[in-house]
């Protein structure tokens, strides 16, 4: 039966599932959500997702949805698979585990209001806020400052190796470098050339191509 | 050497590890941190949370924050003692995270700001801004809608057993039920029979126990 993505290529977190099982090598069907038509409040949709969001996901008859625990999921049951993005060790895990929660708590607010302002607000005919992106921008250049000392010590976020603590960055990553705020990131020595060697990856160029095509 | 926590015992995520721990019946060392003098943004306590927030955790040699992930350790490394609080069965530990996600990104928001406006400002001699409080209740009530169809379902938000995915609301969940947002989780049946039970756990009532110590 196999696994199905329930998602939109516009949408952020269905991307984060899509480079999660393109780094696994894994077979999946996609299934596309019109948002457009608010296919994601339908009845069929919400016995996926409750809260009524892409993506949902489905392997034989488990149903899962938040692209995070869909993500830790698929790491963990397919550990074998692809490309390593948590680790067998417990303590390695923890530290994984911590930058997992950063992305999660520290990160994503502000790169989730930069991107509506700059790049979906845009896309509906909608005015960009100002004053909101000066805000944000500080905001998110303060957990940068972080990610830069984390840097200088650590070649990935969670240790040695490139993991979902790094791959979860990147749908909005990709969609802020497209902006003005692209210099919050490239301000930073470190943190430009990691978020250079996450968004390089062939994995994540495959969900790239998807998008563009 | 044991695990320490150095946190502020008002802090709610203090208290989502403390109660992790209570629940394992782990030992481990409170490491008070002294928020009124800014002791979590001096270079000691960075060098074990650089965004200097409580708590900070150590065990041996492992430095961890982010009370979630702390907790996702304690529970993995220590499985097999006290209250099971995951689960080994990849499929049932799939759940448990969705849950554990839904706390995090749905829940916490809202229950955050209430918390704020309700809860930390009236201590501060500040003003409760009810047009926030009126909003967030809104948020909050949208996120528990979907909660009591689950309830309907699952005695707890992860499965049958109590988990993480639970024991992560008690600490907004107890100050809230201070406050005129109880309404909020009392008007739903399931949720309110759901909040009744964790919060009655005893793990949970020996975190309470340090609390009113410290007062």
């Amino acid at each position: 039966m196999g696994m199905k993505v329930h998602g939109s290529l516009i949408s952020p977190a269905s991307m984060r599932v899509l480079a999660c099982l393109y780094e696994k090598g894994l077979d999946f069907q996609f299934v596309p959500v019109d948002l457009a038509t608010a296919q994601h409040k339908n009845n069929s949709f919400l016995a996926l997702n409750p809260y009524g969001q892409v993506p949902a996901f489905e392997d034989g008859d488990l149903k899962l949805f938040e692209s995070r625990a869909i993500n830790k999921y698929i790491a963990r049951v397919y550990t074998d698979k692809g490309t390593p993005l948590i680790s067998s060790d417990p303590k390695k895990t923890a530290v994984i585990n911590v930058w997992l929660e950063v992305e999660a708590q520290k990160y994503e607010p502000p790169a989730n209001k930069l991107t509506f302002e700059l790049a979906i607000k845009p896309m509906m005919g909608m005015a960009t806020d100002d004053a909101v992106v000066k805000k944000q921008e500080d905001v998110l250049g303060k957990v940068l400052d972080v990610y830069e000392a984390r840097f200088a010590e650590s070649k990935y976020l969670g240790g040695d190796c490139f993991s979902l603590a790094d791959l979860h960055h990147l749908p909005t990553m990709m969609l802020l470098m497209g902006t003005r705020v692209k210099t919050v990131f490239e301000s930073r020595p470190h943190v430009r050339a990691w978020c250079a060697d996450i968004m390089a990856r062939p994995a994540w160029k495959k969900v790239v191509d998807m998008k563009a095509a | 050497m044991g695990m320490k926590v150095h946190g502020a015992i008002i802090s709610p995520s203090a208290m989502r590890v403390l109660a992790c721990l209570y629940e394992k019946d782990l030992d481990f060392q409170f490491v008070p941190v002294d928020m009124a003098t800014a002791q979590h943004k001096n270079k000691s306590f960075l060098a074990l949370n650089p965004f200097g927030q409580v708590p900070a955790f150590e065990d041996g040699d492992l430095k961890l924050f982010e009370s979630r992930a702390i907790n996702k350790y304690i529970a993995s490394a220590y499985s097999d003692k006290g209250t099971p609080l995951i689960n080994r069965d990849p499929k049932k530990m799939a759940i448990i995270a969705v849950w554990a996600e839904v706390e995090a990104h749905k829940y916490e928001p809202p229950a955050n700001k209430l918390t704020f406006e309700l809860a930390i400002k009236p201590l501060m001699g500040m003003t409760t801004d009810d047009a926030v409080v009126k909003e967030q209740e809104d948020v909050l009530g949208k996120v528990l809608d979907v909660y009591e169809a689950r309830l309907a379902e699952s005695k707890y938000l992860g499965g049958d057993s109590f988990s993480l995915a639970d024991l992560h609301h008690l600490p907004t969940m107890t100050l809230l039920m201070g406050t005129r947002a109880k309404a909020v989780f009392e008007s739903r049946p399931h949720v309110r029979a759901w909040s009744a039970d964790i919060m009655a756990r005893p793990a949970w009532n020996k975190v309470l126990a340090m609390k009113a110590a410290a007062a």
